[in-house]
């Protein structure tokens, strides 16, 4: 052997020792760095604070990636900073939609959260498991400041978990009010009154009545989301039936309707040309130039048209979605995101996070926001007041929450049973793919699913 | 080294032994270089695999485990949006796979023929392998745009009327075929054009020799000897289609609606909701599906096999 190959013999088994042993330690090396990042991080940030000088202390806070929320959370951490000068606020984004819903639990489970983050309340936050998850912040002082449809939103077991972060907002339609003025509509308090309008609008010729955005899929939830109102006003025990498995979307005759809206407004040839491709910004876009006359859309959407089409703000109006009824016409209510502590934060900057949530939910906070980001509703902090001068669709909104009976939480503040699947399955139902009782049925299998995850009774 | 003691132990081993022993004795010192890549293998392959197994019969927050034996299968089959996946996937792995092995094989004869600027049509071929997937799918799903996509403003010149490529629900899925095969078609040929060099130029010139036209060449000499480069073409890019995701989800996310999801795109949807059970066994299923349609079609193209 040796003599065959000679001198290269010992250095080609010696290099192959050196990579083999190379590659080994890289993989170990690797797996380590990995560690310490996943370590949380508390540990990096008590690393930093603790190379800064002992009492400066840095949070990371992790929002979504809207206009509005980014917008808010530099706000918050520029004035909280400007009153705790020792506590530094990083802001990070993530992505919204189901991809968001995928990181924040992803990261909870490894423990990798930052050392705050801002999330949906109502089920979604159930589903983060907050028992494991969360740091409980019943004994904090500001708990007893929150408006009353707050609290049931973040908590588990009476136990509360999260500060307000926004406003309450409305989920219903926006509207362009300059062609409603040309072609005299007004705003409809019933459904069918809805659809002759549209017929007003299509017979015009000129404009979309009714404007979906499905490259965006969660912006097709809103005539079966936005219609809850109506459903709670002619059942008002379905969401406790609905998460006990006694009522369904399917055979529920209220329920059901708010998918065959969505049937009866393609069917009729309401919506714009490019339903299945346009996006949010484009639906946005749409309703405040004129170019579509209805959108479906929550009102955290006027923070991005006030900054996006800052012209048109006042050209957009809202009313809510219309029933069968029209005395019982009302508005369905989303509570604000909440900003939450994840378990994993600990020591100076699980304190330097109480007092930043305390911040948050205070009328100082409320201010820091509104100067941040239009607001699109009422604040649920007490002492926290609107500014005058708001947009048309904030105004047209503020009457509903005045008027008693008038709004009602949306089902998943009511309820932690929402499935994953329904942006999909609107937007088969939206798109013609899938009749509308068809629709309801799949949702409620989907349904199924997140209940036995959820590990809820009698399903 | 100990050359003198070796020769020694050799020449005392012939005096006494005469071949009792064999000559070479097999020393187990090579296969400790398996190791490092067993270890690896093992670790970040087969127990995930078997662990994988285990966690699809139960359902898991991951945090706690709860057994429920094959439920999530059931539930997995009953679904109507997780079997339009399984479907999906079938068409979608088929599709991508015929597409490239019958447009691979022409583009790699012309390729090794004598055509100008050869060089660089190969280069310009194979790009496309080479470029991100998402890249790729935010580039298409731009040019596909049903009103203002290239695609269709350019149909429209041409007077016809091009339809929602993303957006139909009966085209979305081949739509992203399309876009697929144009992406790896440069892999394909690179693969056949090993297999066509590898046919002796004897046997073409002799064909030429006795009079048979280009065509007959192509039909009769280069696509019968080129059936290893066509089964490992077939093998390759039916694995890559059937386990496919990240272009599908850059263009469409399986939508509108179902229409265009595939089983790793319903997987990881199912993940994004949390329903870690439900997703790994769709896992299951496609390790399963894909094993089931690709050993036996392996043997049977392997056992064909042309001796050259």
């Amino acid at each position: 052997m040796r003599k065959r190959f000679g001198t290269p013999v010992p250095h080609l088994r010696l290099a192959a020792l050196v990579a083999a042993s190379s590659l080994i330690l890289v993989a170990c090396g690797g797996g380590d760095t990995a560690g310490t990042d996943t370590a949380g991080g508390g540990s990096e940030a008590a690393g930093g604070s603790e190379a800064a000088g002992g009492e400066e202390v840095t949070l990371s806070f992790l929002v979504d990636n809207t206009d509005y929320s980014v917008a808010v959370a530099e706000g918050l951490a520029a004035d909280f900073h400007e009153q705790n000068p020792d506590v530094t606020i990083e802001v990070e984004t993530r992505p919204q939609g189901a991809e968001g819903d995928n990181l924040v639990k992803t990261r909870l489970a490894t423990g990798d959260m930052t050392d705050v983050f801002m999330y949906n309340s109502g089920s979604l936050f159930q589903a983060l498991n907050p028992q494991e998850t969360l740091v409980p912040l019943g004994d904090e002082p500001w708990v007893g400041d929150l408006g009353e449809a707050f609290p049931p939103a973040v908590s588990v077991d009476d136990q509360i978990y999260g500060a307000p972060f926004g406003t309450a907002m409305g989920g219903g339609v926006l509207y362009h009010r300059p062609t409603y003025e040309e072609l005299g509509l007004e705003v409809p308090q019933t459904w069918d009154e809805f659809m002759s309008n549209n017929q007003e609008i299509a017979d015009a010729g000129e404009v979309a009545p009714v404007i979906q955005t499905y490259q965006e899929t969660w912006t097709s939830q809103l005539f079966v989301l936005g219609d809850f109102h109506n459903v709670a006003a002619a059942e008002p025990d379905f969401a406790e039936q609905y998460t006990a498995n006694k009522a369904k979307y399917a055979t529920s005759d209220a329920a059901v309707k708010g998918f065959q809206h969505l049937q009866e407004v393609h069917e009729a040839g309401y919506q714009n040309e490019d339903f299945a491709s346009a996006n949010y910004a484009d639906g946005l876009r749409m309703v405040a130039t004129g170019e579509g006359v209805h959108y479906p859309m929550l009102t955290f959407a006027i923070a991005e048209i006030v900054a996006n089409h800052a012209d048109n703000v006042d050209d957009v109006g809202f009313f809510a979605l219309p029933g069968d009824d029209a005395e019982s016409n009302g508005v369905t209510v989303w509570t604000p995101a909440g900003v939450y502590i994840p378990a994993t934060t600990e020591g100076a900057e699980l304190d330097a996070a109480r007092r930043f949530l305390a911040f948050v939910a205070s009328p100082e906070g409320c201010e820091s926001q509104t100067n941040a980001a239009e607001p699109s509703g009422p604040y649920l902090v007490e002492g926290c007041d609107l500014p005058e001068d708001l947009p048309q669709a904030v105004l047209d909104m503020l009457p509903y929450f005045d008027r008693e009976g008038a709004t009602s939480p949306a089902l998943e503040f009511l309820s932690p049973v929402k499935g994953p699947a329904l942006e999909q399955i609107t937007v088969e139902v939206g798109s013609g793919i899938r009749g509308a009782e068809e629709g309801a049925q799949l949702y409620d299998d989907d349904v199924e699913k997140q209940a036995q995850q959820l590990g809820l009774e009698g399903w | 080294m100990a050359t003198t003691s070796d020769g020694v132990a050799q020449a005392a081993g012939r005096l006494t032994a005469r071949r009792a022993r064999p000559a070479k004795r097999k020393s187990p010192y090579p296969h400790w270089f398996y190791l490092p890549a067993g270890v690896i293998y093992i670790t970040l392959f087969a127990v995930p695999t078997f662990a994988s197994f285990y966690f699809s019969l139960t359902r898991w927050t991951l945090f706690e485990v709860e057994f429920i034996g094959l439920e999530n299968f059931v539930q997995f089959f009953s679904e109507p949006a997780l079997v339009t996946g399984l479907t999906n996937t079938l068409v979608f792995g088929v599709v991508t796979s015929a597409a490239k092995v019958v447009l691979g094989l022409p583009l790699a004869a012309l390729l090794t023929s004598q055509i100008i600027a050869r060089g660089y049509l190969r280069s310009v071929v194979f790009f496309p392998v080479l470029v991100s997937t998402i890249g790729v799918g935010i580039t298409f799903t731009a040019l596909m745009d049903p009103q203002d996509g290239v695609i269709n403003t350019s149909l429209a010149l041409l007077g016809i009327d091009g339809p929602g490529w993303l957006t139909n629900p009966s085209l979305a899925l081949l739509s992203v075929a399309a876009v697929d095969v144009w992406r790896g078609i440069g892999l394909a040929t690179v693969i056949y054009i090993a297999g066509i060099v590898a046919i002796p130029q004897d046997l073409l010139e002799a064909a030429q020799v006795d009079g048979a036209s280009t065509v007959q060449r192509f039909w009769r000499i280069v696509v019968p000897l080129s059936r290893p480069a066509t089964t490992t073409v077939i093998i390759l890019s039916l694995i890559g289609g059937l386990r496919s995701f990240d272009l599908i989800w850059a263009m469409t996310r399986g939508g509108p609606g179902f229409t265009s999801d595939v089983i790793a795109s319903v997987i990881y949807k199912q993940y994004q909701a949390g329903f870690y059970g439900l997703s790994t066994a769709g896992n299951v299923v496609l390790f399963v599906v894909v094993t089931a349609i690709v050993l036996p079609l392996f043997w049977f193209l392997t056992r064909r096999r042309v001796e050259l």
